[in-house]
């Protein structure tokens, strides 16, 4: 048995997943003030009766990083950023002290100039002392050597600092401001999440309960609490990915999909690639800082079944973006697009008089009966998604390439089906269809695919290799691995020793390990040149584990 | 984050697939390290910074400008058409107003490629600018452009795409022809009789530095533009004038090549050589990039930068001030000059020996510029490889007036086909191509 939990905005929903089979379900008021409170209930309830020995894991998507952010209740933070020739770092300022450091590390890695300790020392005796525990260590091209990020860490830890972020452990990828942004965020949430982690720790073993307890991150995986409490930022936004997983559990989907989460207010796109879940290419952004945090890619609008329905001057009809109330069919004040499908006997609750009154109220302003009214909005609210997807699709089918096989090449987004899940899902599916000519499911469990999603979301992990033959380097960022090689180093090798790193970055951990699991995303090698003679190979590969499901539900692969 | 003040678009395409040879310059690591530095540096994630795919130059792009031998497809690469392509792409961007100015980070190269085709020279086999400067006017109009090339090579194959448009205003400032590659670009290549002194050359000495550039852009390139007002503004991005590069002598910079942007203005920049991948284009690309989209640059700086390193000597200096004031004084009387030189000439003969150094070919040409008082006037070129090829060229151009256009069919119609391995007609009046085996 699986445990799997989503913390929304209003409720908290749990489930036990055995063998493709929903057991039982739990949902619970979330308490804002309280998270863990609002958890730990949940669970409670959930396991009422339960033999608590065949539970062999849980996987929590929470919302304690997240809102830490959003909310700014975060520990105060310390920067050191070594920048180097560039952009002028001062531009990335972010918490509470920063430092800038006047050393430099090239795009290949290597030390042009050292840091100043006596520098890091005189700031860091400063900013202690005025009682800034948390630090984070950027440096630029940090990732393809993280000696520097090292070594002003262990001069901060000297002086008490805890916790100490580095940039290069947050991700391999390239992008000096999102580094710093990802630490720093790192950082301030930090006693957030550590608070949470150890007291649902503590609540599941004073229950005699002693498994795995993982944690859902934005790409769709999980990561394990230890790790989570390391690196809490890898937990932010898990929510939209607890939903796509949770699509992903009740179909089984080979092709390019559109996934739509379709609220109250507002309606979250996301996209399949032959059944596998979008990322956004460089990392997610939160609060206005974009951060190398993977993610799902989400795209979220502001259209939903209570959308607030207006005539502007030009005497057209605007759904949307606000909501102000619920329908009026059930009391509200004003006309929503929940109104017009009770008209249409798409929906049925609440008051039908009064939706047809809400009708009424926008027909009238357009000399149009309350029924024509009624399909004129169920229509157009179709027509806005078309629009916004079919415009996404547009941006990620043109996605920078950089080779000419990918120009010529390269894989574009068509969806063949459309997989919709929210309150008017069911009801907004005909005018879908109409609209993009595709197959629209609903599943019928769909107000637990979130919880659903994160039982059946597995471990991910990301690497990036990157070893120079010349400078006798290899570097894997994300595992702290920093060590010389030989000139005979290649890419298969590379390709090897990438896949067994994953295994071993994850073994302790990889309770659902599954070969066909780890992929090489990315691979390349250069052929360096100095003079007239090749000097080296620049080989660069990228490995994951990647996010999937560990069964489906209805059976294994079987829906 | 940070916002552009000016809107940019980026056509970034380091074709990583693609080299001439393994360890030629132009090779699949080329943009390597350019890539990762705008890439840590978040480039793409500033507000107003756009990146476009290059779209991929067609056949009829490229008859355009040129006459390939035996033809386009034959004779063109797909790198070469995609490279062609960014810089449209680029150029598109700003005329579709999806931004404001543009940045086409493509290679291969192209200013070495000229009318004539047979082909590989300097790395480029097509004109990525001037197909894109007849795509522009095929689409948009014909509109007055003028293209500062600041390659360290004279950008020959531009100079004569353009020799005889005086639409085109081509300002070339490279290292002194007598010192490299490809020999070619002095002050007195004036232009045909239908363009003389809108085609400029600005030799510059071996060792000239920032000082010296940035001279000649203040007193010269700036003044020249004002009077000349084009409607774009074109900068043939080489980045070979850097103090590192391997194969030129001179003493250029990240922060000079940064100035000279912001000072030049430029609406579309194209990436030509530059073959200091890790030492120079890392550093000059994001120079650029922060100019043009007017952000602050003053950090971009050489790992291994000094301003001894990049000084001149007063030797230069003065050398410099007196080359801008001749190629100055030819500019204010072009007209005069043309006058004394074109009158009462019915044609304009020049005879060129052009060295295909990728490919070791060679061909001797005649250009045969016909001096017309209602256009700028028929182009007659007789080509001859060192191959056995043997070419006629008949170019209309784009203000061709009656007489022209009649004479430029008729000698087509009439040539026998035996005389010549293939026969051109470009009709630019009417965007007709035609050739004949």
């Amino acid at each position: 048995m699986i445990i799997g939990l989503d913390t929304g905005g209003t409720h908290v929903d749990a489930v036990i997943v055995e063998d493709g089979k929903i057991i039982d379900t739990a949902k619970k008021n979330t308490n804002k003030d309280n998270l863990f409170i609002s958890i730990w209930e949940t669970l409670e309830e959930l396991l009422k009766n339960k033999n608590l020995n065949s539970i062999k894991k849980v996987n929590l998507s929470t919302t304690i990083s997240t809102n830490a952010v959003i909310e700014g209740k975060n520990n105060p933070v310390a920067m050191f950023i070594e920048s180097g020739p560039g952009i002028d770092p001062s531009n990335f300022t972010c918490g509470d002290y920063t430092v800038f450091l006047n050393g430099y590390i090239d795009h290949r890695g290597r030390e042009i100039k050292p840091f100043s300790s006596e520098l890091v020392h005189k700031e860091a005796k400063k900013i202690i002392s005025k009682g800034v525990k948390a630090a984070s260590v950027v440096t630029k091209f940090s990732t393809r050597n993280l000696s520097h990020e090292l070594a002003i860490k262990n001069i901060l830890k000297d002086y008490g600092f805890s916790p100490i972020t580095m940039g290069h452990k947050l991700s391999g990828n390239l992008s000096f401001p999102r580094r710093i942004y990802t630490a720093y965020l790192n950082s301030t949430v930090y006693n957030s999440f550590n608070n949470f982690s150890i007291a649902i720790k503590n609540a599941f073993i004073n229950k005699g309960i002693n498994i795995p307890i993982h944690i859902l991150k934005a790409d769709g995986g999980t990561l394990e609490l230890e790790n989570a409490s390391i690196y809490p930022v890898q937990t932010i936004l898990s929510g939209p990915a607890a939903s796509v997983m949770g699509c992903l559990a009740f179909f089984n989907l080979n092709s390019d999909a559109i996934l739509l989460d379709i609220g109250g207010t507002t309606t979250d796109i996301s996209f399949l690639a032959d059944g596998v879940p979008l990322l956004v290419p460089n990392g997610i952004t939160i609060s206005n800082y974009p951060t190398l945090i993977r993610s799902i890619y989400n795209v979220s609008i502001g259209l939903g079944g209570d959308s607030a329905i207006k005539v502007n001057e030009k005497g057209e009809i605007v759904i949307g973006p606000k909501r102000q109330g619920p329908p009026m069919a059930l009391d509200g004040l004003t006309p929503t697009p929940s109104d017009a499908m009770i008209v249409l006997g798409k929906l049925n609750f609440g008051n039908r008089k009064k939706a047809l009154e809400a009708m009424k109220i926008i027909g009238d302003k357009l000399n149009i009966n309350p029924e024509e009214m009624a399909k004129k909005i169920y229509d157009k609210f179709g027509e806005i998604i078309k629009h916004k997807v079919f415009s996404l699709l547009k941006e990620i089918n043109s996605k920078p390439v950089y080779t000419i096989h990918e120009l010529l090449y390269s894989k574009k987004i068509k969806p063949k089906k459309i997989i919709a899940i929210g309150g008017p899902a069911k009801a907004v599916s005909h005018i879908l269809e109409e609209k993009f000519r595709i197959p629209c499911k609903v599943p019928k469990n769909y107000d637990i695919a979130n919880a659903v999603g994160a039982a059946l979301a597995k471990r991910t992990f990301e690497i990036n290799l990157m070893a120079d033959t010349e400078c006798k380097k290899l570097s894997v960022p994300e595992m702290g691995i920093y060590k010389n090689i030989d000139n005979s180093y290649s890419l298969d090798k590379a390709k090897k020793d990438a896949i067994e790193l994953l295994i071993e970055g994850t073994k302790d951990f990889y309770v659902d390990y599954n070969p066909d699991d780890i992929e090489i995303t990315e691979e390349s090698s250069f052929n360096m040149v100095r003079g007239f003679f090749t000097s080296g190979k620049n080989i660069r590969v990228k490995a994951q584990i990647k996010p999937g499901l560990i069964q489906r539900i209805g059976g294994i692969n079987n829906a | 984050m940070l916002k552009a003040k000016k809107r940019l678009g980026l056509v970034f395409f380091p074709a990583f697939d693609w080299q001439i040879s393994p360890t030629h310059p132009e090779r699949e690591e080329r943009l390597l390290y350019t890539m990762d530095q705008l890439k840590e540096e978040g480039i793409f994630d500033i507000d107003g910074i756009e990146l476009f795919n290059p779209v991929i130059a067609t056949e009829k792009d490229i008859n355009r400008v040129h006459f390939c031998y035996p033809d386009v497809n034959t004779k063109v690469p797909k790198s070469h058409l995609i490279s062609a392509g960014g810089a449209i792409r680029a150029a598109e961007a700003v005329l579709n107003n999806e931004t404001e100015k543009s940045f086409a980070i493509v290679r291969p190269p192209g200013h070495h490629a000229h009318r004539i085709v047979y082909g590989d020279r300097g790395f480029c086999i097509i004109n990525i600018e001037a197909v894109m400067v007849e795509y522009i006017r095929k689409k948009y109009g014909n509109k007055k452009i003028a293209i500062i090339d600041t390659d360290c090579h004279h950008g020959d194959g531009t100079q004569d795409i353009y020799w005889n448009d005086k639409d085109t205003l081509f300002i070339s400032l490279h290292q002194d022809g007598r010192t490299l590659f490809p020999g070619s670009g002095f002050q007195d290549e004036l232009g045909g009789p239908g363009a003389f002194g809108y085609n400029l050359n600005i030799p510059l000495p071996p060792n000239t530095g920032e000082e010296g550039f940035l001279y000649v852009l203040d007193n010269l390139i700036l003044p020249i533009l004002e009077e000349y007002k084009p409607d774009i503004i074109i900068n043939s991005a080489g980045q070979d004038n850097h103090y590192t590069d391997p194969i030129t002598n001179m003493n250029f910079t990240a922060q000079g090549y940064g100035k000279l942007n912001e000072k030049l203005n430029p609406d579309i920049a194209v990436l030509e050589g530059g073959y200091s991948i890790e030492g120079a284009l890392p550093y000059i690309n994001l120079g650029i990039i922060l100019a043009m989209a007017g952000l602050d640059y003053s950090k971009v700086k050489e790992p291994d930068y000094t301003p001894e390193k990049v000084s001149q000597s007063e030797e230069i200096t003065k050398y410099i001030k007196r080359l801008c004031s001749d190629i100055y004084s030819n500019w204010k009387n072009r007209e005069a000059l043309a006058e004394k030189l074109f009158k009462d000439k019915e044609y304009v003969i020049r005879n060129k020996r052009i060295y295909y150094d990728t490919d070791g070919i060679m061909e001797n040409q005649e250009e045969k510029i016909k001096v017309c008082s209602s256009c700028s006037g028929l182009i007659i070129i007789k080509s001859k490889s060192d191959r056995g090829d043997k070419l006629l060229a008949i170019i209309i151009p784009r203000d061709g007036c009656d007489s022209c256009i009649n004479k430029g069919y008729e000698l087509y119609k009439t040539t026998q086909k035996g005389k010549f391995s293939k026969i051109y007609l470009q009709d630019k009046v009417n965007d007709e191509f035609f050739s004949k085996i």
